[in-house]
């Protein structure tokens, strides 16, 4: 059925456009468009210097109601995810991403820390992400080995750690990194604020199936 | 689902008659209107970025054919599978199909309007399979049994109380006496239930804002998160897609998203927008072993190389139903089918036939508004005269519209003739009015004059005096 159906749909486009396959020349300019991915227009918002980027990040995040912790290096780590914990009156206990930057959530201070994917009980998360967009305040996370993404979903509280480093100005590029960075994930979530819903009488109510709290941990690592 | 859209006039009376729709529909200036105004004004190359968003997505639609053969390769290559379906039956077989290879006895859903396009719920039910919807608005007009009243907003025409009706009577697991009165405990208890609903499913169903034709990715844009929770628990991922869904690369892909949230909730950008690719990687500690996408035809290629073409360059932001006039109100039920709005007077005809549409091309008085608002530069009033005259050429205007028109196109030819018609009808029309300058009841327009008291004209035509105050000036 699927081949038939292949056929038929494609030779009626052709035939829809008056036009049978394209020539060989046109199919290696649109591949080579393809192949040459080039942005189209970035708003202004995504330029700057880059102090300037990290503090646009930091509002346009919390425009979002995401809300935000900056520390100076990821020694503090520890301590100000617990106390974020604490102000929420959450248990001190999180599901951590098995990515090694996250090690050094364990063996110290007072948070119970399991390594891996998210279960439904978890309350709390805590992941790294692959790079945070100034532009929109977007977290951008994948998934692998290390960066399972239940845990993007699962809990009602969701901890992001990101170095100013990694802030870019706008997505494209971000998709410029993640090229280079090789093969392109399984999943690449674009994370902007908590989870909402304003399905009943358009009234927004965070937390709808996603984390009810996005919590981010900005770590100032480009500071002179 | 059976399209009552023939029937639009009797719904839009029945729909206008209703205080509780009205109600309902009122919250859309706030919600829609006065967002999206506010976050355009914060992006100063939005109209630039409209106008990029049609010359890409028309530059997909002439090589469309190209862009899905290179989608296909690239889901292949990266482990996944892709099903052509030329029409709703074959796209439901194909789901089918899938489900049972599977063994699957529950499937969850994210919201899709092309599952909505085919009727699979429906489908899926009478075959044994359960499907449950789990964004908010879709859970809640499936429990009411109805269709969707706007494509962004399911559940618009439902209040808070009417959702704690349909809970109380599903969610018997509850106490009877508990408290819904409030947003958040409905929202509450809908997230509870569908918690164990994510876990159990075996087959997890989207639809996708975009496909990429560069890496094979899928795309959905959401706010709920429901949408990842169903594509990433259970073993099984089915994308559900129409074939017009196709950017080229991930750069072109940015475009669209700085335009659709926007122009649809007026957010700068969804909390979720997520790229899915093939199934989970080896090494992966979760998301789905297959992945599937089903591609669905379903009448739009021939809507290639028409005069409706631009029609698909529609992202379903829904900023012309929120901003339509009729829209806001008969609300989204009253157009019969699917898609409702300005979208959906365009595209229903092309998709049921103009023959089951026929009055919806008219559910619009063609003040312009919705083509202002959209994000594609959709040229929305243009196609809905299309429609008129396709609907008017096939006979199936009312016999008193086609008698009228007939004589309006003989007498509009006959200048003399005109002038002397029209002179005389201002000044019987101006007498009858009499001081009151209106008429309330006209013999041929009872129904139009029910409603409402007709203008009259002060009694000289605009011809005539244009000659008088020439005469006068000089």
């Amino acid at each position: 059925m699927s081949s038939d159906a292949r056929t038929h749909i494609l030779t009626r486009i052709r035939r829809s456009l008056g036009r049978g396959e394209l020539p060989p020349a046109a199919q290696e300019t649109l591949d080579a468009r393809l192949a040459a991915p080039r942005p189209g227009i970035v708003p202004a918002r995504a330029k700057g210097d880059r102090r300037e980027l990290v503090e646009r990040f930091v509002t346009m995040a919390e425009a979002a109601a995401a809300s935000l912790d900056r520390i100076d290096g990821p020694d503090a780590l520890p301590r100000v995810v617990a106390e974020w914990l604490a102000r929420h009156n959450l248990a001190p206990e999180v599901v951590a991403a098995p990515d090694a930057s996250l090690d050094v959530l364990e063996g110290r201070g007072t948070l119970t820390v399991k390594r891996g994917v998210a279960h439904p009980a978890d309350q709390v998360s805590v992941t790294p992400c692959f790079a945070g967009v100034a532009e929109t305040g977007t977290l951008v996370l994948v998934s692998g080995p290390e960066t399972p993404t239940s845990l993007n979903f699962l809990p009602d509280n969701h901890v992001v750690v990101v170095r100013a480093s990694q802030i870019v100005g706008g997505y494209e590029e971000m998709w410029a990194y993640l090229r280079d960075a090789g093969a392109t994930p399984r999943t690449v979530n674009m994370i902007t604020g908590p989870s909402r819903t304003g399905d009943i009488e358009q009234t927004i109510q965070l937390g709808a199936h996603g984390p009810r709290r996005l919590h981010i941990v900005l770590i100032d690592d480009e500071a002179a | 689902m059976n399209a009552t859209s023939h029937r639009f006039k009797q719904n839009a009376h029945d729909a206008i008659a209703d205080e509780k729709l009205k109600k309902a529909l009122s919250t859309m200036k706030v919600g829609f209107r006065e967002k999206r105004a506010a976050a355009i004004a914060k992006l100063p190359e939005f109209e630039a970025l409209r106008d990029a968003g049609r010359d890409l997505k028309n530059h997909v639609l002439e090589n469309l054919d190209h862009y899905l053969a290179r989608f296909e390769e690239r889901v292949i290559e990266q482990g996944g599978h892709v099903h052509w379906c030329r029409d709703a039956e074959e796209a439901r077989q194909t789901i089918l199909r899938i489900c049972r290879d599977k063994g699957a006895k529950t499937v969850t859903k994210g919201k899709s309007m092309i599952a909505e396009e085919i009727a699979l719920n429906h489908f899926l039910e009478e075959k044994g399979i359960v499907p449950v919807e789990t964004d908010l608005g879709e859970y809640i007009i499936q429990l009411r049994h109805e269709p969707p009243s706007h494509i962004i907003a399911p559940a618009i025409h439902v209040s808070k109380e009417m959702v704690a009706d349909a809970f109380r009577e599903t969610h018997k697991q509850y106490p009877a006496d508990r408290p819904l009165g409030e947003p958040r405990q409905l929202l509450d208890e809908a997230r509870d239930v569908l918690r164990g609903q994510f876990i159990q499913a075996d087959v997890g169903i989207t639809g996708a804002n975009m496909l990429i034709a560069e890496t094979g990715s899928t795309v959905i844009v959401t706010n709920e998160g429901n949408g990842d929770l169903t594509q990433l628990l259970p073993r099984t991922h089915i994308v559900l897609a129409s074939i017009e869904k196709i950017v080229p690369t991930l750069d072109d892909a940015c475009t669209v998203l700085r335009l659709l949230a926007r122009s649809a909730t007026g957010q700068e950008m969804s909390s979720y927008t997520t790229f899915s690719t093939g199934p989970r990687r080896p090494e992966d500690r979760d998301g789905p072993e297959e992945f599937h996408v089903v591609l669905l035809d379903n009448g739009r290629s021939g809507m290639l190389g028409t005069e409706f073409q631009d029609m698909l360059r529609c992202i379903r932001c829904a900023a012309c139903m929120n901003h339509c006039p009729v829209y806001g109100s008969v609300g989204g039920h009253a157009y019969g089918w699917v898609y409702p709005g300005p979208m959906g007077s365009v595209l229903t005809p092309a998709l049921i036939g103009i023959e089951n549409a026929a009055p919806l091309p008219h559910a619009s008085t063609l003040c312009g508004r919705c083509e202002q608002v959209c994000p594609m530069r959709i040229p929305l009033p243009k196609m809905l005269r299309h429609w008129r005259e396709k609907e008017f050429e096939r006979n199936l205007a009312p016999p008193r519209v086609r008698q009228a028109m007939r004589f309006y196109g003989w007498i509009a030819t006959k200048p003399r003739l005109w002038r002397w018609y029209t002179a005389a009808a201002a000044r019987v029309l101006a007498a009858w009015a009499g001081k009151r300058g209106r008429i309330a009841s006209l013999p041929f327009a009872k129904e139009w004059t029910a409603v409402r008291d007709m203008p009259a004209p002060e009694g000289e035509t605009f011809m005539q005096r244009y000659a008088r105050e020439r005469r006068g000036a000089r």
